[in-house]
C-alpha cells in the first residue's frame, strides 16, 4: 500500500465520511470539507511533475487477485499526469463553486458529495490505473455516479430519464469495452497497459486484433459521447450545473478520450483505427457544431458544444495515430503534432468549457432561467459573469489571443498535414479533412456568438424573469474566473505548460518518440499561413450568418431543437419493451395444456434429432421371446380398451376404464412372470379406483371436451409423435442392448438370493435386503403423502387468499 | 412378443399424452395413471421377456425370470400408486373450491 493508493482511497474514504459529520455540521456548509480532498490531492499529484517532466514514470502495485492477474497497480506518467491535475484541479473550483451554488438548508447536501467524491475518485482510479480490470471498475463506477448525479433532483422526470439513458449508453459501452479488454488479454496474456504496449510487435497481426479494438472503441465512443452515441449528454443537462461543468464537460466525457489516448501504442498505426477516429470524430464535430446552434437552452448549446469539441479532440488523436504508422523520421514528428494539438485542446477545453459551464449556471441562478429566447441585456448587470462568458466563448470560437485560437489553428495545420499524406488509402479524399473541419468551426463561432449575443446584449426585459436580477456573490464568481484566468494565460504564454504538462503526455501516447525529438512549442503569432487565413475567413463567413440570422432562423430546420437520434432511442427502447412483452403474452398463456405441448415439443425435438445424428437405428430381433397365442388376445383387448379412454365423456365409465387397464397390467405382469407386481398391481388398481370413485362420484359431470378441430389434431400429431418415438427408440435400445451382449447384474442375485439373503422369493430379498434403501425411502414418499393428504382435507384457511 | 410389447407402450404412452392435453383435471389425472403403466411395461420389456420360471428359488435350478427390473417397477408402482392418491386428493379440493376441474377455466391471471 503506497502513498498512491492512498490518495485513491482518499475521496472513497470521504464519502463515507460524509454522512456520517452531516447530521452534526449543518451549520457548515457541507462542501467546505469536501474541499480539503482535491486540494491535497491536487497538491499531492503535483509532486510528480518533476518525475514526468523529465520523461520518467512512478509504478507502484498492490497485490488483489494475482491469480488471475489483476492488481491493483497505478502507473503514472505524463498522461495520467495531466488527466489527474485536471480532475483534482476543476474538482477543487467545482466543489467549490457548489458551495455557493447548492443552497445548505434546501438540498440534501451528503447525497451531492458523497456522489460526486465517488466520482472523483473513481476517476482518478480510471486514469492512473495500470491493470485494465482495475481500469474497468473505476470506468463502471464513474458511470455510477454520474446517473446517481444526474438523478440528483430525482423528482423530477427528466433528471431520471436523463440518468437512465445515460447509465444505458454508457454500461453498453462499458461492457463492450470488458470484452475488448479480455480479448486483449487472450492475445497478450496480461492485464497491464504496459506489458501490452511491449507486446504490441506481434498483435497486429491476430485476427483478435480488429475485434479487440472495435470493442475498445465502443466503450470510449458512448463514454466521449461520439456520434451516435452522443445522445445521452445534452440529457444529462438535468443535473445540477456544477455536476454538469465537472463531469460533463471537463473529466468524465474525456475518459473515452483518455482511453484512446492510452492504448494508441497498441492500435495505432492501423488503418481501421486511423479512420474510425477521424471518421467518428469529424462526424461528431460537424453534427455537435450544427445542433448546438438550434438549441435554445444555454446548457443545451453547451453540452452539443461539448460534443462537438470532443469530436475534434478524437479526430485529432486519430490523425496523429499515423505517426505509429510512419515509424520514425520526420515524416512521423510530422504527423506527432496532431497528438500535440489533442493533449493541448484537451486542457484548453477543460478551462473553458468549465468556466463558461459555470457562468451559465451563475446565470440561471440570478435570472431563474437559462433560455436564450427570454435572456438578453445582462451586460451591463451582470459585468463580471459577461466578461467571464466573453473570454470562454471567444476561446471556444478559436479567436486570438485567447488559448482556443491556439489549438484551433494547429488543429488546421494537422488536418492540412494529413492531406499531404498518401497512407490509409487518404490521397484521394484527404482534402475532405480540413474542409469539414473548416465548416464546423464556421458553426463553432455562430453557436458561441449567437449564445454571447442573446444573452448579454439587446433590452434588459425585467418582467422576463421571476427573480430581481443582479450579480452573483462573490464565492459563486471565484472558481470561473481562476479558469478564464488560466483560459487567458495559456494563449499568451502558452509554453508554460509546453514542456511540463504537454510534452510528457504526448511522450506517454507516442512512446516511441523522446520529448527532445518531438520539439513541442507553441507560439501565439505565427506569421501569415494558410491556417490564419481560414480562421479569418470563419469571422467572416460566422458573421454574416449571424447578421442574417432574422432569415435563416425561420427556417423549419432551424426551429427543431430536439435532436432527432433522441427518437430512435426513445423507439428503440419502448420497441424491446413491447417485444419482450409480446414474446412473453405469445408463450406464457397460462394453460397448462400449452406447457406440456412445449415440453413435448422440445423432449421430442431433442429426442429425434440426437437419434437422427446419431443413425442409432438398430432392430436386431433375433433374441425375441416367442408370442403364445393368449398375449396377442390380451394385448387386443388392452389396445382396445386403451383407444377408448380419449372417447369416454362419462366421469364413471373413465375411472372403470382405467380400472380395466390397469387389472390388465395385472394379467400382464402374471404372464410375464412376476407374481409380486402382479398382486400389488391388483390391489392398488382397485385402491386407486376406489379412491377416484370416492372423490369424484358426488361431483357434476364432465364438460365434453370442447377443443377447435386445429388444437385437437395438433394435440394427436404431439401424442402420436411420442408414441412413436418411445416404441422406436425401445426397439432399438432393445437390440442395442442384444447385440451389445452384456451379462446381467441379476445374475449375481439369482445365485445368491438363499446363500446371503437367506430367502427363496428373489423379489422381495432384493427390496428389502440387497437394496434395501430404495424401500425405506418409498415407504417414506407413502408417508408423506399421506401427511399431505390429511393436511389438504382437514385444514383449511377460512378467508383470506389462500383457499 | 417385445416388439408387441413395444408397440403396447407405444399405444399407452400417446393415449396418455393425450389424456394429458385435455382440459378436465380427472383426465389428466388418468393420463398420469396411463402413462406410469407405460413406464412400467416398457422396465419389464426391456429387460427381456423370454419364458422362464418366476424369481423364486425353489421354482426351477436355473433360468429364472431377471429379478432385479421386477424389484424396480414395484417400488416405481408404490410410488405412482402415492402421486396419484395425492393427485386425486388435490384433484378434488380444486374442484370443491373452484367448482370447475376445467383447467382452461383454472389458468391464472394474464398478468403472470
Amino acid at each position: 500500500m503506497s502513498s498512491l493508493h492512498i490518495a485513491i482511497l482518499i475521496p472513497f474514504m470521504m464519502a463515507i465520511l460524509i454522512p456520517i459529520i452531516y447530521p452534526y455540521t449543518k451549520k457548515i456548509h457541507t462542501g467546505w470539507f469536501v474541499l480539503l480532498v482535491p486540494t491535497a490531492l491536487f497538491l499531492y499529484i503535483l509532486t510528480f511533475l518533476p518525475t514526468t517532466m523529465e520523461g520518467g514514470y512512478e509504478y507502484v502495485s498492490l497485490s488483489w487477485v494475482p491469480s488471475l492477474g489483476i492488481n491493483v497497480d497505478l502507473y503514472v506518467d505524463g498522461l495520467s499526469l495531466l488527466f489527474a491535475l485536471l480532475i483534482t484541479g476543476i474538482g477543487g473550483l467545482v466543489v467549490l463553486y457548489s458551495i455557493y451554488y447548492l443552497d445548505k438548508v434546501s438540498e440534501r447536501l451528503h447525497h451531492f458529495y458523497v456522489y460526486l467524491l465517488m466520482f472523483m475518485g473513481a476517476m482518478v482510479g480510471v486514469v492512473l490505473s495500470d491493470n485494465l480490470i482495475v481500469l474497468y471498475i473505476f470506468w463502471e463506477l464513474t458511470s455510477l455516479a454520474s446517473a446517481l448525479l444526474i438523478s440528483y433532483w430525482f423528482h423530477r422526470k427528466a433528471s431520471v430519464y436523463g440518468a437512465q439513458k445515460s447509465m444505458l449508453i454508457t454500461v453498453f459501452g462499458g461492457f463492450a469495452m470488458l470484452a475488448g479488454f479480455c480479448i486483449l488479454y487472450g492475445m497478450t496474456g496480461t492485464f497491464s497497459v504496459r506489458d501490452i504496449i511491449a507486446q504490441t510487435e506481434g498483435l497486429a497481426g491476430s485476427t483478435l486484433f480488429l475485434a479487440a479494438m472495435i470493442l475498445v472503441l465502443l466503450g470510449a465512443f458512448t463514454k466521449s459521447a461520439q456520434f451516435p452515441f452522443h445522445i445521452w449528454l445534452p440529457d444529462a443537462m438535468e443535473a445540477p450545473t456544477p455536476v454538469s461543468a465537472y463531469l460533463h464537460s471537463a473529466t468524465m466525457v474525456k475518459a473515452g478520450i483518455y482511453l484512446v489516448a492510452r492504448l494508441t501504442p497498441v492500435f495505432g498505426g492501423d488503418a481501421v483505427w486511423f479512420w474510425a477516429l477521424v471518421i467518428a470524430g469529424l462526424v461528431t464535430l460537424t453534427y455537435g457544431s450544427i445542433t448546438a446552434v438550434r438549441q435554445k437552452d444555454l446548457k443545451g448549446i453547451l453540452a452539443y458544444s461539448t460534443i462537438s469539441q470532443l469530436g475534434l479532440i478524437m479526430s485529432l488523436l486519430g490523425v496523429g495515430s499515423a505517426a505509429l504508422y510512419m515509424e520514425s523520421g520526420e515524416g512521423a514528428v510530422f504527423y506527432s503534432l496532431a497528438i500535440t494539438t489533442a493533449v493541448f485542446h484537451l486542457l484548453n477545453h477543460a478551462t473553458f468549457k468549465g468556466s463558461l459551464f459555470m457562468a451559465v449556471g451563475i446565470i440561471d441562478h440570478e435570472t431563474g432561467t437559462r433560455d436564450i429566447r427570454k435572456l438578453g441585456g445582462l451586460m451591463t448587470i451582470m459585468p463580471i459573469t459577461f466578461a467571464i462568458s466573453a473570454i470562454g466563448l471567444a476561446s471556444m470560437a478559436g479567436l486570438p489571443p485567447f488559448n482556443g485560437f491556439l489549438s484551433k489553428e494547429m488543429f488546421f495545420t494537422s488536418l492540412l498535414r494529413a492531406t499531404e499524406g498518401d497512407f490509409f488509402s487518404l490521397g484521394t479524399i484527404g482534402f475532405l479533412l480540413p474542409v469539414i473541419a473548416w465548416i464546423a468551426s464556421v458553426f463553432t463561432f455562430l453557436y458561441c456568438a449567437v449564445t454571447f449575443f442573446k444573452t448579454f446584449f439587446g433590452k434588459f426585459e425585467q418582467s422576463h424573469y421571476e427573480k430581481t436580477v443582479h450579480e452573483a456573490p462573490f464565492g459563486m464568481l471565484i472558481s470561473p474566473v481562476i479558469l478564464v484566468a488560466l483560459v487567458v494565460t495559456l494563449g499568451i504564454f502558452p509554453n508554460i505548460v509546453a514542456q511540463s504538462l504537454v510534452a510528457p503526455a504526448v511522450t506517454s501516447i507516442l512512446p516511441r518518440f523522446s520529448v527532445d525529438e518531438l520539439d513541442i512549442k507553441f507560439s501565439l503569432w505565427h506569421g501569415i499561413n494558410t491556417e490564419l487565413l481560414m480562421t479569418l475567413a470563419i469571422i467572416f463567413c460566422g458573421s454574416v450568418l449571424l447578421i442574417t440570422m432574422k432569415k435563416w432562423s425561420q427556417f423549419n430546420i432551424y426551429k427543431r431543437e430536439r435532436d432527432p437520434l433522441h427518437w430512435f432511442y426513445d423507439q428503440g427502447l419502448d420497441g424491446l419493451i413491447h417485444f419482450s412483452q409480446t414474446v412473453t403474452r405469445a408463450q406464457m398463456t397460462g394453460l397448462l395444456r400449452d406447457y406440456f405441448v412445449y415440453m413435448c415439443a422440445f423432449i421430442l425435438l431433442l429426442l429425434g434429432w440426437t437419434f437422427w445424428y446419431a443413425d442409432a437405428w438398430s432392430f436386431n430381433i433375433s433374441t425375441v421371446a416367442t408370442t403364445p397365442f393368449f398375449v396377442y388376445i390380451v394385448t387386443a383387448v388392452f389396445i382396445v380398451t386403451t383407444l377408448c379412454l380419449p372417447f369416454i365423456q362419462k366421469r364413471m365409465t373413465l375411472i372403470i376404464f382405467a380400472g380395466i387397464i390397469g387389472y390388465i397390467m395385472a394379467l400382464y405382469f402374471a404372464m410375464f412372470r412376476a407374481p409380486d407386481l402382479a398382486l400389488t398391481q391388483l390391489l392398488i388398481e382397485t385402491v386407486t379406483v376406489v379412491l377416484l370413485m370416492l372423490a369424484f362420484r358426488h361431483l357434476p359431470e364432465m364438460a365434453p371436451e370442447k377443443a377447435a378441430p386445429s388444437k385437437k389434431l395438433g394435440n394427436i400429431v404431439i401424442s402420436a409423435a411420442v408414441g412413436v418415438t418411445i416404441t422406436v427408440v425401445g426397439i432399438s435400445a432393445y437390440s442395442l442392448g442384444t447385440d451389445a451382449n452384456f451379462s446381467s447384474i441379476s445374475d449375481y442375485y439369482i445365485e445368491n438370493v438363499y446363500k446371503l439373503g437367506g430367502g427363496t422369493n428373489m423379489v422381495n430379498v432384493i427390496l428389502v435386503d440387497f437394496r434395501g434403501l430404495d424401500t425405506m425411502l418409498e415407504v417414506l414418499v407413502l408417508g408423506i403423502v399421506s401427511l399431505a393428504v390429511i393436511m389438504l382435507i382437514k385444514h383449511r384457511f377460512k378467508g383470506g387468499e389462500d383457499v | 412378443m417385445e416388439i408387441l410389447m413395444f408397440i403396447v407402450i407405444g399405444v399407452l404412452f400417446t393415449i396418455g399424452i393425450y389424456l394429458l392435453l385435455a382440459r378436465s383435471l380427472l383426465r389428466v389425472i388418468v393420463s398420469l395413471m396411463i402413462l406410469s403403466h407405460g413406464a412400467h411395461l416398457l422396465l419389464l420389456t426391456m429387460a427381456g421377456l423370454n419364458a422362464e420360471a418366476p424369481p423364486l428359488e425353489h421354482m426351477a435350478d436355473g433360468g429364472y425370470t431377471d429379478p432385479l427390473p421386477q424389484a424396480l417397477i414395484l417400488t416405481a408402482i408404490v410410488i405412482s400408486f402415492g402421486i396419484t392418491a395425492f393427485l386425486v386428493v388435490l384433484g378434488y379440493r380444486t374442484y370443491k373450491v373452484h367448482n370447475t376441474d376445467d383447467l382452461e377455466k383454472l389458468r391464472g391471471s394474464a398478468d403472470e
